[in-house]
C-alpha cells in the first residue's frame, strides 16, 4: 500500500509540468481572449470580432478548404488502402510505410518543392508546354492550397483506413461470397461498415490540422488568400493585437473541439483507430 | 482479360499516388545537386552546395541549435515521461483518466493555438529564447513519450515487482531491475519519436523561439521571402537520409513501426490522441 503511494508521487514532476505548461497557458490565452487590450477589462469584443467580414470570410474559407481537402484525401486514400490491403501481408505494410516516408522531409521544404512544381514557370508547366498541352495557372489560388493540404495530409488518411481494412477477417468475406453475395454487396455490407472507424479517424486527422494550417496557405495561396490560421498568425506577428488574436484562436479551438465531438459520435467502438 | 485490365488499373493507381507523394522530395534532392541557383533550370551536377553548407557558420550554428534542442528536449521528456508512467499506472482509475486526458491536450489542440498559448504565458515571466523553446518542445513531446511507454507499462506483471519489494529490494532497485527492462523498448521508441517531432516542428518553435534563436525550420521559413539558399536543399537531403537510417535501425529491431512515421508530421499527432482515447 505504501509503495503504491510512493509510486504515485513519482508522477508529481509531470503533473506540475502539465499544469504549468499546458493548462496555465490555455488559461492565459482564454484570459487574453476575454479582456480588452491595454485596460484588461472584461469584454466579448475579441470573440465577436469573428463577425468582421475579413475574419469571417477567412474562417469560412478555412472550413471549406479543410472540407474539400479531407474529401479528396478520403476519395484518394480509400481505393489505395483497399488495393494495398490485398497485397500479401508483409508487402502491404511495407508499401504503406513507403507512402508515409516522404513526411520525413521538412514540411516547409516539401511545400516549397510543391511551389516549384506548381508555379507558372514550374516543372509541371514545363512538361505541359513540351507536350504542347494547355498550362496550369493555379498558384496563389485556393486550389493550390487544397493541393498542398492533400499532399501533406494524405498519409494521415491512408494509414488508419489501411489498418482498419487490413484487420477485416478474410474468413468473413469468404463466407459472404460462399453464401452468394456479389462483390458489390460484400463491399457495401461488410468492408465499408467494418472500415468505418478507420475512415472516421482519418477524417479527424486530416480535417483538424487543415483548419488551422497557415504555412501552406502562406506559401501556395499567396498574400491574398487568407485562412483563419494566417489571420491569427498576423495578429501576433504583424498586427500585434494579442487580445484579438487570442479571441480568434479561442473561436478556432471551439471549431476543432466541435468537429472532434461530431466525429466521435459516428464512431461507436473506435476500433479502427487503434494504430498501436 | 478483364481481370488483367483491372489489376493493371490498380497498379497504375498506386504508382500515380506514389509519384505524387515522392515528386516534391525528388525535386528537393535534385535541386541540392543543381549547379544553377534557379529553382527550375538544371545547370549541371555539383556538390558545391554541400561544401558551402558545411562552411556557412549560420547554417552550422542553427543546425547545432536544432540538434541540441532535439536531443536535450527528448532526453528530458523521456525522463519525465517515464516517471509519469510509473506514477500514473499506480493511480486510481478516475485520476488516471483525468491525467491521461490532460496529456492529450497538446495532441488534440491545433499547433498554432498551443504555440500562441505558450508564447502568451512565457511573455509574462520569461524572455523568449532557447529556454522557452526547450520548454515548449518538451511540452509537445511528452504526450508521444507517454503514449509509447504506457502500453508497455500496462503489460508488466506487478507480482514480480511486489515480490522484489518483499524480498527486501528498495523501490528504486526494483524499478531498475524489473520495470525498466520491460518498458525500455517503449522508452526508445518514445525518444526517437520525440526527436523527430522536435526536428520537424515549425509552428510551435515559430511562436516560442524569440528573436535571437532559430531552428532549421524557422530559418527556412524566414528565408522564403528572399529566396531559400540551395544549401538548405543539401542540408534537408542529408537530414532526410539521416532520419531514414534511424528509421531502418528501429524497424530492424522488431516492433511494427508503421505508426511511428506518422508521429513525425506534427499535426499528425491528433491521431495518436485518437488512438489513446479509443483504447481506454
Amino acid at each position: 500500500m505504501k509503495s503504491s503511494r510512493l509510486r504515485r508521487l513519482v508522477a508529481a514532476p509531470y503533473l506540475v509540468w502539465i499544469v504549468g505548461f499546458t493548462i496555465l497557458p490555455l488559461i492565459t490565452i482564454i484570459y487574453y481572449a476575454f479582456t480588452e487590450r491595454g485596460t484588461n477589462s472584461f469584454t466579448f469584443k475579441n470573440i465577436l470580432a469573428i463577425r468582421d467580414p475579413i475574419h469571417f470570410n477567412a474562417l469560412v474559407l478555412s472550413l471549406w478548404v479543410a472540407f474539400l481537402s479531407t474529401l479528396i484525401c478520403l476519395l484518394l486514400a480509400y481505393p489505395l488502402s483497399y488495393i494495398l490491403s490485398k497485397l500479401k501481408n508483409g508487402r502491404g505494410r511495407f508499401v504503406v510505410f513507403l507512402f508515409v516516408l516522404p513526411m520525413w522531409m521538412n514540411h516547409i521544404l516539401r511545400t516549397l518543392a510543391l511551389q516549384n512544381l506548381l508555379s507558372n514557370t514550374g516543372v509541371i508547366n514545363g512538361i505541359l508546354e513540351f507536350l504542347r498541352l494547355p498550362t496550369l495557372n493555379i498558384m496563389n489560388t485556393p486550389t493550390a492550397i487544397i493541393i498542398g493540404m492533400v499532399y501533406t495530409y494524405l498519409p494521415f488518411m491512408i494509414l488508419p483506413i489501411y489498418n482498419s481494412i487490413a484487420k477485416i477477417d478474410d474468413g468473413v468475406i469468404d463466407a459472404a461470397y460462399d453464401l452468394g453475395a456479389s462483390g458489390f454487396t460484400v463491399f457495401r455490407r461488410l468492408i465499408l461498415p467494418l472500415s468505418l472507424p478507420g475512415i472516421i479517424s482519418g477524417i479527424t486527422m486530416v480535417f483538424v490540422p487543415s483548419i488551422s494550417e497557415f504555412v501552406i496557405a502562406d506559401m501556395l495561396g499567396g498574400s491574398k488568400t487568407l485562412l483563419i490560421g494566417n489571420v491569427i498568425e498576423q495578429e501576433f506577428t504583424v498586427g500585434s493585437n494579442w487580445n484579438l488574436g487570442s479571441g480568434l484562436s479561442v473561436v478556432l479551438m471551439v471549431f476543432i473541439v466541435a468537429s472532434m465531438v461530431i466525429m466521435q459520435r459516428y464512431d461507436g467502438d473506435g476500433e479502427g483507430a487503434a494504430l498501436w | 482479360m478483364v481481370k488483367k485490365l483491372f489489376s493493371f488499373i490498380q497498379k497504375f493507381y498506386v504508382a500515380i499516388i506514389f509519384l505524387i507523394l515522392y515528386s516534391p522530395v525528388i525535386v528537393l534532392m535534385v535541386l541540392s545537386f543543381n549547379d544553377s541557383k534557379s529553382r527550375v533550370i538544371w545547370g549541371g551536377f555539383t556538390l558545391k552546395w554541400y561544401s558551402r553548407m558545411f562552411n556557412s557558420s549560420i547554417i552550422v550554428e542553427t543546425f547545432i541549435v536544432t540538434v541540441t534542442l532535439a536531443l536535450l528536449s527528448a532526453a528530458i521528456a523521456v525522463v519525465l515521461g517515464t516517471a509519469a508512467c510509473v506514477g500514473i499506472e499506480a493511480m486510481r482509475r478516475r485520476n488516471k483518466q483525468i491525467v491521461l486526458g490532460a496529456t492529450n491536450i497538446p495532441l488534440l489542440n491545433a499547433d498554432i493555438v498551443t504555440g500562441i498559448s505558450l508564447m502568451l504565458f512565457f511573455s509574462r515571466f520569461l524572455n523568449a529564447g532557447f529556454p522557452t523553446l526547450l520548454i515548449a518542445h518538451i511540452t509537445f513531446e511528452l504526450p508521444y513519450v507517454i503514449l509509447s511507454i504506457m502500453p508497455r507499462m500496462r503489460q508488466i506483471n506487478t507480482n514480480a515487482y511486489n515480490a522484489a519489494l518483499d524480498l527486501g529490494a528498495t523501490p528504486l532497485y526494483a524499478f531498475f531491475k524489473i520495470i525498466l527492462p520491460e518498458i525500455f523498448p517503449g522508452i526508445i521508441t518514445g525518444f526517437i519519436m520525440a526527436l523527430t517531432m522536435s526536428l520537424d516542428d515549425f509552428t510551435i518553435s515559430y511562436f516560442t523561439k524569440g528573436p535571437g534563436v532559430s531552428t532549421l525550420p524557422t530559418m527556412i521559413y524566414s528565408e522564403l521571402r528572399k529566396g531559400v539558399k540551395p544549401e538548405m536543399y543539401a542540408l534537408s537531403t542529408l537530414m532526410f537520409l539521416a532520419v531514414l537510417i534511424l528509421l531502418v535501425i528501429v524497424n530492424l529491431k522488431g516492433s511494427p513501426m508503421l505508426s511511428k512515421p506518422f508521429a513525425n508530421a506534427k499535426n499528425g499527432g491528433k491521431k495518436h490522441a485518437q488512438t489513446m482515447r479509443y483504447r481506454r
